[in-house]
């Protein structure tokens, strides 16, 4: 069995799962909920300021069958008193010794309030304090949240701030609405911060409703931008992650990273260590089934893990990073074609209009005697399961002009029926940047270009 | 969502299905509905009485791993939208001065009438009895297809121009040579006769099966059923008969075939349903007499059958076993066996092929200018609503080619 225990900057947990600072680590009664489930640690629901909130405030993304494939919400900070949070933590620390209790705190950019409300969490005996500087909605209006964490320098300033008081390890969080995450995590770095968390939600508009034509969900005939969240924000947070992984700075300075970002499963977890994440928070995944997730996420990692030959995370944290490159370092001479498996096909031609319409147009549809026949090639008059079925035709990739570009594979609704089989191009391996510093006049002469490809053989389809 | 779907090869009327449904998943409803009536403008009734099994649903690629897609009830959700919305899908084209008259306002009759409407000609569509729908409307029963939904589809029809003289028997009046003088063109869907004979004695004590579905349709009130029913037959008809016996409170309903289940022309989901209703079987038993007393029956007389060698169906042929007769107690009798071809069909003087009229694949008949289809012509294949409704389109699209091109 994996051991899936974590020393994350010095806050210990018994596992990597944290609950995210969010509606689910509202109060200490659902984190006493939460860890008799089996979550490693959370995150308090951010104190701070003053707040008031309103009805309405999660809106969902449905899309096919799943009914939050992201949720948009103007939820604020925690609207209970801040006494009150700061009893139920050193309620909540002292029942749940082994667990990581870290507590998020946004307050007024001045180095008083700052300083005031670190001391007040470091006397609740919380292991550690997550800065938030990424709810996108709300507090940015009153120059906190996000509106902090889309400069360098105020991220920079204030973590400045927070570390001249600062006893217990101090996250900075990092919001995802910004050109470029790396900026604002050397600033933290910079600053003296212990670690890094990301991503924070993304600025969205769920939708409009097409009834009334207002914004969904309607706060009393208004509705504005809010945090988006959940599995459809995942590529974006395992982008970031990964960058920040591959700077030199961020990563020279050793700070572990606390990953999320709609980690819904094991699989996501998995992914987010192997891209460089030492923890791992999660949220919507709760406020959809629940605390009991935690227990899958648990199982089906260490059970990946043995299956791997991985015994602790520390061995998964960063193990795909490498493979992270920049396209200018990929194989040029790489060549993979689609292949079909006709015993898997169930012949439902997706893949055929999509390559026909979108892609290279080299898939083709056979008919029983060999003969490649357009769609919709049988006669009206015939009719019936049997015949429908005896004459639907067969697709088959022309594999000489199949460029490999993989929107088949993707499209396919059978598992394993499309495969994308690397095959020899007999090209030397060769990088753009390779190429075009011993030949940089191929990148800037269309002629030169065409004079290379006839020379290697490259075909465009 | 498939492209270029099987399930759209296998309709008859080859709805665009991946298009349908496609447009209930963005709440298009609307747009759902006018592309099955594109198809098929009697959606409505398809959506409920079509043998799914054997053609879209038996054809989804899903259906070999999984479940196929629900189609059918996919349609009769699309379908449903329009119900009470009276909603013009359909505009007929500007008048073509063109006349044609249909005989029979069954599915082929209405879809035939309201293909060529949406064309431009003007329709006049002759029915004998009260009620447009044909089929759909007398012959379908309640559970599958209420009967608002037959007559709401005659309404369609009749909002895009065309006619409708009720009560009104080819023949008679008006004559074949009547229709042919008045009209440029004829479209005939008389459908099939009467349930056949059984030929034995008591057999005038022995109900009509298409008779008891339209009564349970039309006049349930006076629908009697019997506490121990016996259906002669095992096709379709015989099941919704032997349904609407057990589901009106017949205690025992014993359905008897002379031939084996393997014979039986009802379709594997039917005879499935029909046991689950609680219906038994006796195989390879024919009935020789009707048992009676005082008006009334008391039960039916069988002998024992074994299959010999195939007949001209390609299936055996049951020959008696000598001295095996049985008696089976019964308080009503039904019989589902069949329609004849209806006799009307000599009197036109069309050429004929097996009792039903022969056509041309235009859907012309041997007299030029006289196209038929549903029922009366389905010499080959098995008959169904979708495939009249196919007759009707077709043969609309071949008579709008010849009033077009010979002016």
């Amino acid at each position: 069995m994996a051991d899936l225990s974590i020393n994350f900057s010095g806050i210990r947990s018994p596992n990597p799962f944290w609950l995210a600072s969010a509606p689910p680590t509202n109060s200490g009664a659902q984190i006493h909920r939460a860890f008799e489930n089996g979550w490693g640690g959370a995150v308090w629901k951010t104190i701070g300021a003053p707040v008031l909130n309103v009805s309405n405030r999660y809106g969902a993304w449905r899309y096919g069958n799943e009914k939050m494939l992201a949720i948009n919400n103007v939820e604020l900070i925690s609207d209970r008193p801040i006494e009150v949070n700061l009893r139920e933590i050193s309620e909540v620390k002292r029942a749940w010794p082994d667990r990581a209790v870290v507590v998020s705190a946004m307050v007024e950019s001045k180095p008083v309030a700052w300083h005031d409300v670190i001391r007040r969490i470091q006397d609740t005996g919380a292991d550690g304090i997550e800065l938030n500087y990424g709810c996108p909605h709300g507090m940015s209006e009153r120059g906190m949240g996000s509106a902090v964490g889309q400069v360098p320098e105020y991220c920079e300033q204030i973590t400045r701030w927070v570390m001249e008081v600062a006893k217990i390890p101090v996250i900075v969080k990092l919001t995802p609405n910004i050109s470029d995450i790396v900026m604002p995590a050397r600033a933290a770095v910079a600053a003296g911060a212990n670690a890094l968390s990301l991503i924070n939600t993304v600025n969205s508009i769920i939708g409009v409703d097409l009834e009334t034509l207002e914004i969904t969900p309607s706060i009393g005939g208004r509705g504005g931008h809010g945090g988006y969240a959940g599995p459809a924000v995942k590529p974006i947070a395992l982008n970031m992650l990964a960058a920040l992984g591959r700077d030199s700075i961020v990563r020279g300075s050793g700070l572990p990273i606390s990953g999320m970002g709609g980690i819904s499963t094991w699989r996501d977890a998995a992914e987010f260590l192997l891209l460089g994440a030492s923890s791992l928070q999660i949220c919507t995944a709760v406020m959809h089934y629940g605390f009991r997730v935690v227990e899958d996420l648990c199982d089906g990692l260490s059970n990946w893990m043995d299956e791997k030959g991985f015994a602790t995370i520390p061995q998964v944290v960063g193990r795909s990073l490498h493979h992270v490159t920049d396209f200018k370092d990929f194989d040029l001479s790489f060549k993979a074609i689609a292949r079909i498996d006709q015993d898997k096909c169930i012949r439902c031609d997706l893949c055929y209009v999509a390559c026909n319409d979108s892609a290279h147009q080299c898939i083709d549809l056979f008919d029983k005697h060999g003969i490649a026949s357009p769609p919709t090639a049988y006669d009206q008059s015939s009719n019936g399961k049997v015949e429908a079925i005896s004459t639907r035709p067969t697709v088959v990739v022309r594999e000489e002009d199949c460029v490999g570009c993989r929107l088949c594979f993707n499209v396919c609704p059978v598992e394993n029926c499309i495969h994308m089989l690397p095959v020899p191009s007999g090209r030397p391996s060769v990088t753009w940047e390779e190429l075009t510093q011993k030949q940089p006049e191929v990148a800037e002469d269309w002629k030169q270009m065409e004079r290379y490809r006839q020379k290697m053989g490259i075909r465009i389809h | 969502m498939c492209f270029d779907a099987p399930c759209t090869h296998a309709c008859p009327t080859h709805i665009d299905i991946p298009k349908f449904i496609k447009k209930i998943s963005t709440g298009n409803l609307l747009g759902s509905a006018r592309t099955i009536l594109e198809s098929n403008l009697l959606g409505a009734t398809c959506a409920r009485v079509c043998p799914v099994q054997e053609l879209c649903e038996g054809a989804c690629v899903l259906g070999s791993e999984h479940k196929p897609i629900a189609i059918g009830r996919l349609q009769r959700h699309a379908m449903d939208y329009l119900k009470g919305k009276k909603i013009a899908i359909f505009h007929p084209a500007n008048s073509t001065g063109k006349k044609v008259a249909v005989v029979g306002a069954g599915p082929a009759g209405l879809s035939c009438a309201g293909e060529l409407a949406k064309l431009g000609h003007s329709v006049t569509l002759y029915e004998k009895r009260e009620l447009g729908g044909g089929l759909s409307t007398y012959g379908i029963i309640v559970l599958r297809e209420p009967i608002e939904v037959a007559l709401t589809e005659v309404a369609m029809i009749q909002r895009l121009g065309v006619r409708i003289e009720i009560g009104k028997e080819i023949g008679i009046d008006p004559t074949l040579a009547d229709l042919q003088e008045n009209f440029h063109a004829v479209f005939i869907s008389i459908g099939l006769g009467h349930t056949r004979a059984l030929k034995i004695p008591g057999e005038e004590y022995v109900q009509d099966g298409l008779e008891y579905i339209e009564r349970s349709k039309l006049k349930p009130s006076q629908l009697h059923v019997g506490r121990n029913v016996v259906v002669i037959g095992a096709g379709n008809t015989a099941i919704d008969c032997a349904t609407i016996a057990r589901r009106l409170g017949a205690e025992r309903v014993t359905m008897i075939y002379r031939r084996t289940e393997n014979e039986m022309t009802a379709y594997p989901h039917e005879y499935d349903f029909v046991k689950r209703e609680g219906v038994t079987f006796w195989f390879l038993v024919q009935p020789t007499r009707v048992h009676h007393e005082n008006g009334e029956v008391k039960a039916l007389e069988c002998v024992r059958m074994t299959l010999g060698d195939p007949d001209s169906s390609g299936r055996p042929f049951p020959k008696p076993v000598p001295g095996a007769t049985m008696l089976l107690p019964a308080d009503q009798i039904v019989k589902a066996i069949g329609q004849n071809k209806t006799s009307l069909v000599s009197t036109l003087n069309l050429k004929t092929e097996a009792g039903f009229i022969h056509i041309n694949s235009d859907f012309e008949t041997s007299s030029p200018g006289i196209f038929a289809g549903g029922d009366c012509i389905r010499a080959r294949g098995s008959a169904s609503t979708v495939m009249a409704v196919q007759d009707g389109k077709l043969a609309a699209r071949s008579i709008h080619q010849r009033l077009v091109n010979h002016g």
